[in-house]
Formats: C-alpha cells, sequence, structure tokens
C-alpha cells in the first residue's frame, strides 16, 4: 500500500478497520470497504506523507528493533554505542588542546557542542546509505512505505542523540559551566531542523544506494569533507572573525558561502546556546597585552533563529524533494535488490 | 456483486541486463550505457474479482502470476495500467518474511503486523490470539534464530492471517508445517471464506485450485489465457502445460467436468512380482482403470513420463490414430503397452488423460500418479540407451576384411548378464 496511492472515498478520515468484539473480529463485508487502494505508476506526495503519518507505529517499531538488535536494549549495550563519539572527543582533544596548545578555554565542550549536532547527521546519513539493500528481505516482499527504513535511521540517531545530551549535561554540571539561556530556548528549533535535513539527505541517499552501491562509499568520504567544512572542530571566529577578514572586507561574501551549509547554522547554534561564549582573552606569556580571541559571532537571538528558520524551511523542500526522488525509484526496487 | 480487486490494462516490464552495472564507477566507464533486453513480465493483464471470491491463478513457472500478485500487493509497480484494491490488503508472499532473527517472536509479531499495516493496539489486542493460532506459547520469547523452520513458518501464517484483511494474497504459501497445522490453515481458509473476505490464490497445483477457489485464471507468458470455473481453467491449463495442441475454442464445455474418470492407475513390467526395477530394454504396461458414465466414443489416451527431475521424457502423440479407444458406457481398462522401455537408470513418474479425439476437452488427466524405477545393469550412463554399433576397417588397400570387433554385444539378452555375475 505506498505506490502512488489515493484514496477517494475516505479522504481525510482515517481508513476504518473491520470493527472488532470481544477478542476476535467480527468481518461485516462491505462495511470496511470505503477504503480503496490504488496501485499505479504515479507517485502522489500528498499520499505518501499520508501514509508515512499512518503507518507512524511503524516508524517507531522499526527504529526500536535497529535499537534491539544494536544495542540488546541493555544499558551497557547503549554505554558501548557511545563508545565510538567518546573516542573522536578525545582524539580531537588530544590533538587540538595538548599538541596544538589550543587555548580556548574548556575545549571539551566546545567540541561536544558541535559534535553533538554533527553525530546526528552522520549517524542517520551513514546508516541510512545501506538501509534499503540491507533489508532487501522485507523490501522484497512486504507493501509499506520504504522511506520508513531511512527515517529509522533518523530515529535511531535521534535516541543516541539524547544519551549523548545527558552525558553533555552531566559535564556541563560537572564544570560548572553555564549555557546561554536565551539561545537555549532555540535548540527545540534547530534541532527540528537538523532532523528535517538529516531526513531529507537519509531518504534520497538510501534508495541512490540502491541504483549505485558505491554511494556508501562515496558518502563516506563526502561526510569526512563535509565535517571539516563546517566549524565543529575549529572555531567560525577562527575563520572570519580574525584580523584576516577584517583586513580584507572585500571577502564578506565568502562568510556567506559559508553559512549556505545548512548544518553551519545548526552547529553554530548549538554552540552559541551550549559553550555560550563569543569571545575570549589569552595572555601570551611575555607579553602584557591579552589577545581577545572571536569564537562565534555577536548576533543576536533573532538572527540565529532565522537562520535556523531558513535552514528549516529548506529542509522540508528537500524532504518533499526527497520523497519524489525516493517514489520514483523505489518502483524497481524489488527488481534491483 | 462488487469488485474488489480492479486490474486495468496491467502491464509491467523487467530490464533484463546483458551486465548490470551497480556502481557510480563502473556507471563512468562504460559512460553510462546498460544495454537491456526488455522483457514484458506482464501484458494487458485485466480481471476484476470480485468480493468474497476465492479467486486462483494457474500457470508455468515464469508466466507473470507471482509478478501479477506482487503488482496487486503494491510490492513493485506496475509499468502502466492501475489496480483499485477495495478494503484492507494483506499479501503472504513468503511467510515471515519480516522477521529479524534477532528479535523475540514477541517482538517479532509486533514487527511483523506493523509491517502488514496494524496499528500497536490491534496487534495488542490480537496477540495471544496469533500465538496460540502457532502453537509457540513456550517459545514467545525466544529469539526467532532459535526457531525451527515449522517454528518461523507457523508464526509467520498465524501474523498473516490474524491479520483479518479484507483482500488477502496467498503465493504458493498454504502447504507449511505438518499435517495438523495444514488442517488448521485451511480451515481458517474456509473461515474467511464464509466471512466473505477475497481470496486470490497463485499456484501451479491445479488440486489447491479445484478444490478453493470458485474461479480461476490461467496465465502464460504474462498474459491471461482465460478466466473461467476451476474445472474449465485447469483443463485449459494442462492443454497448455502438455502442449496438446490449441485449445482456442472451448465450446466443449459440458462434457469435460463428470463423464469419465480415472479410477486406478499401476505399471507393470515383465519382471513385475520378482523385483521392484525393471532393466533396459524390457516391456513396460501401465493399466488405468476408466469409469464411465457415458459411452465415449473416439476417446484419446494420453500418457507422458517425467523423471525425477520433473522433466518432460516422453509424451505420446496427441494425435495417433494407435491411441484412440471407444469407451462404453461404464468403461474399462485401457492399456499402454511399451514393448521396449530405453531408459536407463531412474524413477519415473507416470502420469495418464483421455480427453476427446476434438481436443477440446480433457475428461480426466492423472498428473504423476504412478512410478517406475529401471535399473541398468550394465555400465552405460544417461537417460535413454540408444542402440550402438561399432565397427573398424583399415584404410590401406581396396581389401575389405571381416570387421567383427565389439558389434551387436550390447543388446544381447540380460539373462546372460545375471548368470555371469550369479
Amino acid at each position: 500500500m505506498t505506490l502512488g496511492i489515493d484514496r477517494p472515498a475516505a479522504a481525510g478520515q482515517e481508513p476504518e478497520r473491520p470493527s472488532s468484539i470481544g477478542g476476535s473480529t467480527r468481518f461485516i463485508p462491505g462495511q470496511s470497504h470505503d477504503r480503496v487502494t490504488v496501485v499505479n505508476g504515479k507517485v502522489q506526495l500528498g499520499q505518501r506523507l499520508k501514509d508515512l503519518w499512518t503507518n507512524r507505529d511503524l516508524l517507531l517499531l522499526l527504529t526500536r528493533t535497529e535499537l534491539k538488535v544494536k544495542y540488546k536494549d541493555s544499558a551497557l549495550g547503549y554505554a558501548w554505542s557511545m563508545l565510538n563519539p567518546a573516542l573522536v572527543l578525545t582524539i580531537y582533544f588530544v590533538v587540538f588542546k595538548i599538541i596544538a596548545r589550543n587555548h580556548q578555554p574548556h575545549f571539551a565542550i566546545w567540541l561536544f557542542a558541535g559534535l553533538i549536532a554533527w553525530n546526528l547527521f552522520n549517524n542517520a546519513s551513514m546508516n541510512a546509505t545501506g538501509v534499503v539493500v540491507g533489508k532487501a528481505g522485507i523490501v522484497k516482499k512486504v507493501a509499506f512505505p520504504r522511506e520508513l527504513l531511512a527515517l529509522s535511521t533518523v530515529g535511531v540517531a535521534i535516541v543516541l542523540f539524547a544519551i549523548q545530551v545527558v552525558v553533555l549535561v552531566a559535564a556541563l554540571l560537572l564544570f560548572g559551566i553555564h549555557p546561554d539561556f536565551t539561545y537555549v530556548a532555540l535548540l527545540p528549533l534547530a534541532l527540528l531542523a537538523l532532523v528535517m535535513f538529516t531526513s531529507a539527505v537519509a531518504v534520497f541517499l538510501s534508495a541512490v544506494n540502491v541504483y549505485l552501491r558505491d554511494t556508501q562509499h562515496l558518502t563516506e568520504v563526502l561526510l569526512m569533507a563535509w565535517f571539516w567544512g563546517t566549524s565543529i572542530v575549529y572555531t567560525y571566529g577562527t575563520i572570519f572573525l580574525s584580523g584576516y577578514q577584517k583586513n580584507h572586507p572585500s571577502l564578506k561574501w565568502l562568510q556567506y558561502v559559508y553559512l549556505i551549509n545548512p548544518i553551519t547554522p545548526i552547529v553554530m547554534t548549538f554552540q552559541r546556546a551550549i559553550y555560550g561564549v563569543t569571545q575570549y582573552s589569552y595572555l601570551v606569556p611575555d607579553t602584557s597585552k591579552p589577545t581577545v580571541y572571536h569564537v562565534l559571532p555577536t548576533w543576536g537571538v533573532g538572527i540565529y533563529a532565522g537562520m535556523v528558520g531558513a535552514v528549516l524551511l529548506v529542509s522540508i523542500g528537500l524532504f518533499l524533494l526527497a520523497l519524489i526522488v525516493f517514489g520514483r525509484l523505489e518502483g524497481n526496487f524489488a527488481e534491483e535488490l | 456483486m462488487a469488485v474488489a480487486i480492479e486490474i486495468k490494462d496491467i502491464s509491467k516490464q523487467f530490464k533484463l541486463y546483458n551486465e548490470k552495472h551497480t556502481s557510480l564507477k563502473e556507471r563512468v566507464i562504460h559512460g553510462g550505457k546498460m544495454p537491456y533486453t526488455p522483457f514484458w513480465a506482464l501484458r494487458d493483464v485485466n480481471v476484476d474479482i470480485n468480493q468474497g471470491e476465492t479467486f486462483g491463478i494457474l500457470g508455468r513457472n515464469g508466466c507473470g502470476k507471482s509478478t501479477l500478485l506482487k503488482c496487486v500487493a503494491g510490492i513493485i509497480k506496475p509499468t502502466s495500467g492501475e489496480i483499485r484494491v477495495r478494503g484492507s490488503l494483506a499479501a503472504m508472499l513468503e511467510l515471515g518474511a519480516g522477521f529479524q532473527p534477532d528479535l523475540s517472536g514477541r517482538d517479532n509479531i509486533f514487527l511483523n503486523g506493523s509491517l502488514l499495516g496494524l496499528s500497536r493496539a490491534d496487534i495488542a489486542k490480537r496477540f495471544d490470539d496469533i500465538v496460540a493460532f502457532a502453537e509457540l506459547e513456550d517459545f514467545i520469547d525466544n529469539q526467532v534464530k532459535f526457531y525451527s523452520s515449522g517454528m518461523y513458518v507457523r508464526l509467520g501464517f498465524a501474523v498473516a492471517v490474524n491479520v483479518e484483511p479484507d483482500v488477502l494474497l496467498v503465493d504458493e504459501v498454504l502447504a507449511v508445517g505438518d499435517a495438523s497445522f495444514q488442517r488448521k490453515c485451511l480451515d481458517h481458509v474456509r473461515k474467511f471464506q464464509r466471512e466473505g473476505r477475497t481470496i486470490v490464490v497463485v499456484t501451479h497445483g491445479a488440486d489447491a485450485i479445484r478444490q478453493n477457489c470458485g474461479r480461476a485464471m490461467v496465465m502464460n507468458h504474462g498474459q491471461v489465457i482465460t478466466v473461467d470455473e476451476p474445472g474449465e481453467a485447469i483443463r485449459v491449463y494442462l492443454a497448455d502445460l502438455l502442449g496438446v495442441g490449441t485449445l482456442a475454442g472451448s465450446e466443449s464445455g459440458g462434457i469435460a467436468g463428470n463423464v469419465l474418470h480415472i479410477e486406478t492407475v499401476r505399471a507393470e513390467h515383465s519382471g513385475s512380482g520378482e523385483r521392484p526395477h525393471l532393466y533396459p530394454g524390457e516391456a513396460l504396461t501401465v493399466i488405468a482403470d476408466v469409469e464411465a458414465l457415458a459411452p465415449v466414443p473416439n476417446a484419446m489416451a494420453t500418457i507422458a513420463i517425467h523423471d525425477d527431475q520433473n522433466e518432460l521424457v516422453f509424451a505420446s502423440d496427441p494425435d495417433d490414430p494407435a491411441c484412440a479407444v471407444d469407451l462404453p458406457e461404464g468403461g474399462g481398462i485401457v492399456r499402454f503397452s511399451f514393448p521396449d522401455v530405453p531408459l536407463l537408470d531412474g524413477t519415473y513418474a507416470v502420469s495418464v488423460g483421455v480427453r476427446s479425439a476434438t481436443e477440446t476437452a480433457i475428461f480426466d488427466w492423472k498428473d504423476q500418479v504412478t512410478k517406475f524405477e529401471v535399473a541398468n545393469p550394465r555400465r552405460e550412463t544417461g537417460r535413454v540407451r540408444i542402440p550402438l554399433d561399432v565397427s573398424f576397417e583399415l584404410r590401406s588397400t581396396g581389401h575389405t576384411g571381416e570387421v567383427p570387433v565389439v558389434s551387436g554385444g550390447l543388446f544381447e539378452p540380460l539373462a546372460g548378464w545375471e548368470e555371469s555375475t550369479a
């Protein structure tokens, strides 16, 4: 019941199921037949969205299944899932703070604030790429909205994100760092935009990988480039707010190019809210004058909200586009797998 | 009668690639070109299936029947045409298709039920019924990967039927589990029929169609050959399968049904009683006891032999006057005599049928009703013994001498061999 489906008879209402009396279902022929499923070559976006909504239980279940299979529903299993992000964080910390002698205070928190958002996107994109191919058994034999497979990887990423948030909050309390609560209010919107954008990418990649199986490897490389193209390890201020930029105002347009990357405004919002500091001063040894380092732009909540809102709108558009592409490609999944 | 499934002009083209490039790298290397042969798995299929009807689809392997079912289920998209399904639909294409081996039976019931379109609450309500039906009360919290294959399909079937769909699509999966479970499945199908649900069964077993269906459709090469009542459809299907000429005009209608029955069929050979098998070259007689309710003049007896790979070894000439028999009312014994069976080692299945001389009606057909075994005491191998003669002569002069080498030796009486080994 997935493909280009419309149910003119039941427009707007929940499809009726056979009424249930007691333990067993009494079937009344004709009663539930007002629902008509049409299968043809066309894809109707509205119907796709409606199907996604009616199958939301399935989405939750697929997500839970994935988590269960991966982490066996045990606390230790989930702790294990944190090993990878923890290791990444440690490596960056050691390399940039200890080896490269970065002076930024609470550098670990800075890293964590950006990584937490990036990990969600990265996790879901990587797993979504192989998900339709990996679940070929179901895709070839059962009819259901297959986008749900891609969306379930986003679901898994959200759960892992939530666990990281708990660790992050613990770290903030431990180090006694106060987030900037004015900007924390923006986080739900930023998270929504992030999930929307991630979903769009996940749905798109999961379908393309069925036809071009090396998408998986390309995704890996592209994600790495994308990661370093986003101010997560380094700061936005290092590039655009330091002396070089000030001395070359004609290069201001570069800043806008940089901000086209939808992940950047989201990551910056996370950093602005959680790290909460836009600049710090550092007293270089043997000099008396402290140097001021810019971390983030000193924009008000409005500008951050505007950026995140724009990302959200664009992401919704991309998500719908991804659904259309998915619908086009989905018709031949059963043959391609 | 309302229509449950409306199939309108459905065509489905598959692309058979000579070489499939599944990566971007390969596509770039080959300049994006992928030569393919178009293959029409379905061609302008039109049929309406009524509500409450049990509808069978018959056809040989590769005739498109499963493709059609997948189109109706929405698993693959038709190239052109449209299908309208009224009411909820569940497809049993492979039992337990959505199972996750690492999850428990309990979790899998929820997962599979959701895949079939049920909400969580619905599944929770039916959970106990499903477990009881699958007879898995003691194992429901075990991981499915530790289930036996029987338990696996039982659970799959239990979930699928307890979805209680308006339309149920079944693809040759009813023969699961042990005899008692099969009985239960069949009872459930009957209950579905009584409740007025629509069932579509795809199979190549004629018996299942005859027993369960109200109407049947025969398909071949992606096209509909006929849609008719089961008896007639099976006749057309068998005729098509056996290649007994074309059966275009089916004016036979009435007589095909109950005029004549083949009661028993057995095979005898010259060594029957002493040994179960016959030797190559021996005579074989297939004896069919035919009951006729009315005289059938000029009936044609047909016989076919299949090997254990189900490959056709021999089918009689449908027009051979030697196969014509005049059956009086009451019937009698029809003997098929093969004076010399050239087959080598193997077990062979015999099918016997009687049809009208005009090729329009098959009165009865017993598919692979009896078997015979051939054991070759000598050392030739293969399927048949082909008479062989080897001779030798010198190249040189014009002089041809006697060439007494190996000729004739292969076909000496078998008794001699038995004596020599004794």
